[in-house]
């Protein structure tokens, strides 16, 4: 036993907390290749971004985590676990309970540009959980780079003392062993009892198809070990251990996790719903008295329509997403049906970008082309019979007449900008129904500005917009903060007379003039000319509030088909046709997939 | 693929059913034009420095491996287009039309001999060898009968050459004529085709073309159009000049068989009617298209490098066997373009299978649309009057509906 208490002393569980592009991927890299986890020929470039398209957006969607062993400059050999967090306000969740199974979190943060708004909001998240958090300013040998200035801000901002930050630069190898010494130093030891029963913080999971669910624990009291019978506590689902191991950074099996251990069990687990983040692993014989707290229930946020092009790929979307949730429990959906889009999905997310990734993932992964409808926040509908229900799709709304009031989700938006574009941000937000809370100097050249916005506004291209109007500059985050009543309507989409269900979005009643115009507008540059005149109608209730109309083609028709014309025009037709397949019928007009994501590509200004 | 044909009925195999023996159809391509038109994209040459005879020659020597290959029974049509077949001297005419008498002898007492000419290039000298060495039709490219829209186009000729033009030819003997008009031109107007279409008509010509401008790729219209240069009438207007020119044909007695065709009844161009029947026809000449026993071929397309190919041997560029599949939705594509429509009995007797059967889907989507109506001896179907106006719908429905899976 004392064994396991001396071992215990000498491990040290870390995350690390970075904005996107602040080098945290690369940090992680070096860190891997400097303890000799990875020989510098097994590296690949940011080998914990293993998804394809985590590479490419140079973002991490699942999170990762690795043991590694350090021989410190005490003489002592460590045992330290990283693990690896999303950057990304969706996930934000999943970093909590990351961050949950660590004593310490490297804040890293870039020389040149300082403190972001997702740094920000997951180092609150880390002091909240009590981590030990030590400062690292990263790309220090960027010519821009001025560290002073950053570790003014990381003092003024966040309250840490930073005069100890090491100065790094991942990318040339800079500063990696003094971080690992600070490690080793300042991060606490994990304080469980070996003793007592097993208690185990769930963190991730993914599925294999050959064994079941993984799960990814850090144990904090007890240990684990094949043949043990586990319980999870908030599901209540028991399961016998088969086998447990760590990642080094390759899942390797161990014979036990003990204290302080950062692992993962398989145990026959066959759904991951079974395994809910931020649940408690225990002992099924001898549960231990308390779960770890913190732990709920992730809701989506954010829903919309997916459906196949082509309708026989029905069954093939159903089964892209049963795979995908597999290793995404936050991922929700059920069938839906559209009159005009047919069968397909509606699909619960935790974000945009959480949306965004699920969608390119069916279409490049599965080789599904889809139609995605324009994204819905959840609306609490208040009847008049004194019930209320939610809407999470514009096309289940109610009539006018029944309602008493809807509610809307708000979030608390904060964005930090450099001074010149303060006025800029606050115009943007009062654009999108925004409320001003307040704004605060982080230093002499930068401001946080924090606003209450409805999510549906966020949901509209509002990042796009804050992208594009503030150069880039601006970063920002948001959270959930209540539901609030509000003045809204559905409004309708009409091609040739007919109401296209999946085209419904619901709109502020002060706005929904100027939207209907503007949508209108933009289905009539998006859906191609047919044989006929195809009338573009928004309405609210039976009162058409805009209309445009997309001329007919009058006349299309090859004029000369001789031999030599013949293979020509026939690769003319095939293209011509190959054009359509990416419509859709609805009615008997052509629309193309975009026209279903135009209601967000709306510029209010 | 073929598996998807096992449809029931006719009890005949999937197999090429096509009447035997050789094509009865001979296209000769001659490349060389005094100039480039501005809206051209055919392979042609201007005539200045070119080696014409070798060319001749080499052709003749095409001619003679092809007659080795697939022997010509008796020819019914032949075609000679271009380029501008006119820019021969009447010399490099007469060795020309005796190559080709000499290699494809056995003409059908009715025989039509297309020549393509352009006003201004042919003289009474050489509409005589012409017409000795068996040409008994000519198709003039007059395009427009306003003298600033032909040079707008890049056309040497003006309205006094054709009318000249054509009083040679007569005087020649050659009385089956044409001439092909545009429309849809830059700085064309509605008025102005009705013009032309008056004067054309004045001609009491027993055929005539009409075609709609296209700006093809690679042609000096084309580069205009993406500068935003080429002037071309709205589409209002390009439509209103098609229903037009349609109706006026119609009121001075000529028949549209064919999108773009129209004439007298019995000079109809049989030639044509073979590419729009999907029939065989025989391919000479550089960058010519063939299609003999469901082959396709593409010749070599510059002169000299044609010249030098077809010292060695046929001068094909690329050629390949037409699936079955294809062939089907090409007798669709190119037979709905007569006005008169395709024939079932036909598509049985090349494919021994039922055309209904092969093409059900697309064939009730289109007459329940309108745009296709069954003919009225009940074999087969047109295209109805809007169907002619939308005439890439109709072909496009069937193309792809065998070939893609």
């Amino acid at each position: 036993m004392s064994d396991l208490r001396e071992r215990q002393k000498k491990i040290r569980n870390f995350s690390i907390i970075a904005h996107i592009d602040h080098g945290k991927s690369t940090l992680a890299d070096r860190i891997l290749e400097y303890t000799g986890a990875l020989t510098s020929r097994e590296m690949q470039e940011q080998v914990l971004d293993q998804m394809e398209l985590e590479r490419e957006r140079g973002i991490t969607i699942k999170l990762q985590a690795v043991r590694l062993s350090y021989r410190a400059d005490d003489g002592e050999e460590y045992l330290l676990n990283l693990i690896d967090t999303p950057g990304h306000v969706d996930f934000t969740y999943e970093v909590s309970r990351s961050l949950a199974a660590c004593e310490g979190a490297l804040l890293v943060v870039d020389a040149a540009q300082g403190i972001e708004a997702q740094t920000l909001a997951n180092v609150y998240l880390a002091l909240d959980n009590d981590l030990e958090i030590l400062p690292v300013i990263n790309k220090i040998d960027l010519p821009s780079a001025d560290p002073d200035r950053v570790k003014q801000e990381i003092e003024d901002v966040i309250g840490l003392d930073a005069s100890e930050a090491v100065l790094a630069s991942a990318k040339a190898g800079i500063g990696i062993k003094e971080i690992l010494e600070q490690v080793v130093q300042q991060v606490p030891a994990p304080s469980g009892d070996p003793d007592q029963p097993l208690k185990a913080l769930i963190f991730d999971s993914h599925y294999d198809p050959y064994k079941g669910v993984i799960v990814y624990v850090r144990v904090i009291d007890g240990k684990i070990k094949a043949g043990s019978k586990i319980k999870m506590m908030a599901t209540g689902k028991s399961f016998e251990v088969i086998e447990v191991g760590a990642f080094k950074p390759r899942m390797t099996i161990v014979d036990e996790l003990n204290v302080g251990d950062v692992g993962f069990i398989v145990a026959g687990i066959k759904t991951v719903g079974d395994t809910r983040v931020g649940d408690t692993v225990t002992d099924a014989k001898h549960p231990t008295a308390e779960p770890l707290p913190g732990y709920r229930k992730i809701n989506p946020m954010v829903y919309c329509g997916l459906y196949p092009i082509e309708t026989s790929d029905y069954n093939d979307l159903r089964e892209a997403l049963e795979k995908l949730q597999l290793n995404d429990a936050s991922l929700s959906f059920e069938p839906e049906t559209s009159s005009a889009l047919g069968f397909g999905f509606r699909c619960g997310f935790l974000g945009l970008l959480h949306m965004d990734v699920i969608q390119e993932r069916i279409e490049r992964e599965f080789n599904i082309p889809l139609i995605t409808t324009a994204p819905s926040v959840i609306y609490k509908v208040t009847l008049t019979n004194g019930e209320t229900i939610e809407i999470d799709n514009p096309s289940n709304y109610p009539e006018v007449g029944k309602i008493d009031h809807v509610e809307e989700p708000y979030v608390k938006a904060s964005i930090i900008v450099p001074n010149d574009y303060v006025g800029t941000v606050m115009e943007l937000c009062q654009g999108k129904r925004g409320e001003f809370v307040n704004m605060e100097y982080l230093d002499t050249t930068r401001v946080t500005i924090t606003y209450q916005v409805p999510l549906s506004e966020i949901v509209y291209d509002f990042f796009d917009q804050l992208k594009s109007s503030t150069k880039g500059y601006a970063s920002f985050d948001y959270e959930l903060s209540g539901y609030r009543k509000s003045n809204l309507v559905k409004m309708d989409i009409l091609l040739n007379g007919e109401q296209v269900d999946a085209l419904s979005f619901i709109v502020h009643r002060d706005r929904a003039y100027h939207r209907g115009r503007i949508i209108c507008e933009k289905l009539r540059e998006l859906i191609p000319r047919q044989m006929f005149e195809v009338p573009i109608q928004a309405s609210v209730g039976t009162k058409v509030v805009a209309r445009e109309t997309v001329k007919a083609m009058r006349k299309n028709v090859l004029a000369k088909c001789y031999g030599g014309d013949i293979s020509r025009k026939r690769k003319l037709l095939e293209k011509q046709k190959e054009g359509k397949k990416r419509m859709k019928q609805v009615g008997n007009v052509e629309v193309p997939q975009e026209a279903f994501m135009a209601v967000l590509k709306i510029d209010d200004n | 693929m073929s598996q998807q044909l096992e449809i029931g009925g006719t009890g005949m195999p999937a197999m090429n059913k096509r009447a035997s023996g050789s094509p009865k159809a001979v296209y000769i391509h001659i490349p060389f034009c005094t100039n480039k038109c501005f809206y051209c994209d055919f392979n042609s040459y201007v005539l200045k420095d070119q080696p014409v005879m070798e060319y001749l020659k080499a052709l003749d020597r095409e001619m003679e491996l092809t007659a080795q290959e697939t022997p010509p029974e008796r020819i019914d049509t032949i075609f000679v287009g271009g380029g501008t077949p006119t820019v021969l001297t009447p010399a490099e005419m007469g060795f020309f039309l005796s190559s080709v008498k000499k290699h494809f002898p056995n003409w059908a007492p009715d025989i039509e001999f297309t020549m393509e000419a352009n006003p201004g290039t042919t003289d009474l000298e050489k509409l005589a060898v012409m017409k000795a060495g068996g040409v008994n039709r000519v198709s003039f490219g007059v395009q427009s009968f306003q003298n600033s829209l032909l040079s707008g186009i890049g056309r040497i000729h003006n309205t006094d050459d054709v009318y000249r033009s054509l009083e040679n030819a007569r005087k020649a003997g050659l009385y089956n004529l044409s001439i092909d008009l545009m429309f849809g031109l830059p700085n064309q107007t509605v008025e102005m085709l009705d013009e032309s279409i008056t004067k054309a008509l004045e001609l009491g010509l027993p055929h005539y073309s009409i075609y709609s401008l296209k700006v093809e790729e690679n042609t000096l219209f084309h580069t205009l159009y993406q500068k935003n240069q080429l002037p071309l009438p709205n589409e209002e207007d390009e439509l209103q000049m098609y229903l037009l020119l349609m109706s006026r044909m119609k009121a001075a007695g000529y028949e549209q068989y064919e999108i773009s065709n129209f004439a007298k009844p019995g000079y109809e161009s049989r030639h044509n009617m073979t590419y729009w029947r999907n029939e065989d026809y025989y391919g000479l000449g550089a960058g010519a298209h063939g299609y003999v026993g469901r082959r396709r071929h593409m010749n070599v397309k510059g002169v000299t490098p044609y010249n030098e190919a077809t010292a060695k041997g046929l001068p094909r560029l690329e050629q390949f066997t037409v699936s079955t599949e294809e062939a089907m939705e090409d007798f669709a594509m190119v037979g709905l373009r007569m006005l008169d429509g395709m024939q079932s009995s036909r598509f049985e007797s090349q494919f021994g299978r039922r055309f209904e059967d092969i093409f059900s889907a697309p064939l009730a989507r289109l007459l329940n649309s309108g745009l296709l109506l069954k003919r009225s001896d009940g074999d087969g179907y047109r295209l109805s009057e809007q169907g002619v106006l939308y005439g890439n719908d109709v072909f496009g429905a069937f193309i792809g509906h065998l070939t893609e899976g």
